[in-house]
């Protein structure tokens, strides 16, 4: 077995070993609190967690289906986080195409770009070709009510669903030197640090959580709950700094950046969802809501965790 | 028999795309699941709308449920008239009265009578306007009073003219939404005029409130 295989099967193990925990405390508390399955919060938190199950599980299916497996999993996601975006916003008729472009060209093109590895052509084809082909789509459909408005929200539905999001297999084309063959740990690493950061700082504010931190655009987020999450989903990424080229001191720093990306990320989501007048942003994952509530740290760690490690660490 | 097979198969890939595309969601009235045999009257601006309404409901009530169509349409060319007879058996009504051998409302009730659940749409053609609803025809009543034990259940279908707007032919993925309301039924004594205008009020209410979507 490779190294990379025994990281990641230790890597699974202890995920593995840290949901068995977090459901057999679900199943106490359901007995104990909410044995007629009328405590909203517990019977939530245990939806949370069986979704949780059924997402490793299509990671590490992604995973030992090797690169090809992680490309199709982040393209569906994009392409489901996309449908939810798109919903939400104003279009008209005339952006028909435009948004048809969006989802049967810009979104595999960009895919397609990552798995013939043309970075350099991925790296601005949604930023500058899809940016100015887009609203020339639209254009000659002639509308121009709210024009400036629908374009934008399309390019940045774009952006946000399709290429950041796809910046998380973008990290299987580094090559950083040592460390070839064992770029997929990264992706573990990135998801790792994100979303136990999110699942970490539900935790320290439910235990402490009394100052709000941004009552206008997410009353259930607290101090103590971000000070508490980043802290400790930080300190966790540090140790897993066996996984990545870093030493413990950058592992350290990149996990407190992604964290901090992430935390700011959930909060300019939560400020388009309060804006369109939408708890969620859709219902694909019982208990957590939408695709996008769940992606929405990942989207904005994951184009600067890659570009800070393409900087310093990778050749190309 | 192999058109059967066939009609069954494509039953199934229509269905799966709609739900791909869609990933449509119904939301049932809070007095749980529409009766077992029904009548769904749905707001109409799209061909699909029938498909999703057929899609989300749970393959007991599927299994009854014809759509009521307009025969000129769906009888227009081999695969419409396959799609319409064998894949989804509608009930093919004559919509110009010109053109009738039958009356559509005898036809709509002997379905009832052998069991079926019926999908229909009572604006009696594809809403293109800016308004929410169109006037309804009186066929609903006059069915209602035909046949007045069963359940007429509004059905508001969210989104979908957005999905594939007319003129289109290419879909685009949106989420849909097909918001299912509380059963009702034709009072005795109640006038053409005020039974339509609570069907059209009930399923109105079913509406979203209005966003700025198509400001």
């Amino acid at each position: 077995m490779s190294t990379t295989t025994s990281d990641m099967v230790t890597l699974l193990l202890g995920v593995g070993g840290i949901l068995l925990f977090a459901s057999s405390v679900g199943y106490v508390l359901q007995r104990k609190l909410s044995p007629d399955g009328s405590n909203g919060a517990i019977e939530n938190l245990n939806a949370r967690i069986k979704a949780w199950w059924a997402m490793v599980f299509l990671i590490a299916i992604a995973f030992i289906a090797g690169r090809v497996g992680v490309l199709l999993l982040f393209a569906f996601c994009s392409f489901a986080a996309l449908r939810e975006f798109i919903t939400l916003i104003n279009t008209r008729r005339a952006d028909h195409w435009a948004i048809a472009a969006a989802f049967f060209l810009a979104l595999p093109i960009n895919y397609y770009l990552l798995w013939a590895e043309e970075y350099g052509i991925y790296a601005i084809f949604i930023p500058v070709y899809a940016f100015l082909l887009m609203p020339i789509i639209a254009v000659l459909r002639g509308d121009t009510q709210n024009f400036l408005l629908r374009i934008s929200e399309v390019q940045w539905a774009l952006m946000i669903c399709v290429f950041c999001a796809s910046h998380v297999p973008a990290l299987l084309t580094l090559q950083i030197p040592g460390y070839e063959g064992r770029n997929v740990l990264l992706i573990a690493f990135l998801v790792i640090v994100v979303q136990s950061s999110d699942v970490l700082q539900y935790v320290w504010g439910k235990l402490f959580g009394r100052t709000k931190i941004a009552p206008k655009l997410s009353p259930s987020k607290t101090v103590e709950g971000f000070v508490g999450g980043v802290a400790s989903a930080t300190l966790l990424g540090t140790s897993l700094w066996w996984i990545t080229p870093f030493t413990p001191l950058q592992a350290g720093v990149m996990s407190l950046i992604i964290t901090l990306m992430g935390f700011f990320g959930g909060l300019v989501m939560s400020a388009i969802k309060r804006d369109r007048g939408v708890k969620d942003w859709g219902h694909l994952i019982e208990g957590h809501g939408g695709l996008i509530d769940r992606l929405d740290s990942v989207v904005f760690s994951a184009p600067i965790f890659f570009h800070l490690t393409r900087y310093w660490w990778s050749l190309t | 028999m192999i058109r059967d097979l066939l009609a069954k198969l494509a039953s199934v890939a229509i269905m799966m795309f709609a739900r791909a595309l869609t990933a449509a969601r119904a939301l049932w009235h809070e007095s749980g699941l529409p009766p077992r045999q029904s009548v769904y009257f749905a707001n109409h601006s799209s061909h699909g709308d029938f498909i999703l309404i057929w899609a989300v409901l749970p393959p007991w009530l599927r299994q009854r449920a014809r759509p009521v169509a307009g025969a000129e349409y769906w009888l227009k060319s081999k695969l419409t008239s396959f799609i319409g007879r064998d894949v989804f058996n509608a009930v093919l009504i004559e919509r110009d009265p010109a053109a009738r051998t039958s009356d559509p409302v005898e036809q709509m009730a002997s379905a009832l009578d052998e069991g079926a659940s019926l999908i229909v749409f009572p604006e009696g053609t594809r809403n293109q306007t800016e308004a929410k609803l169109l006037p309804f025809k009186s066929g609903l009543y006059h069915l209602a009073r035909k046949r007045p034990d069963v359940a007429l259940v509004p059905v508001w279908i969210n989104n979908l003219n957005r999905v594939m707007p007319k003129g289109e032919f290419v879909p685009i993925p949106l989420i849909c939404t097909i918001n299912f309301g509380e059963p009702l039924k034709v009072e005795p004594d109640e006038s053409k005029e005020d039974f339509i205008a609570r069907a059209q009020a009930a399923l109105l209410s079913l509406a979203p409130a209005q966003t700025d979507n198509d400001a």
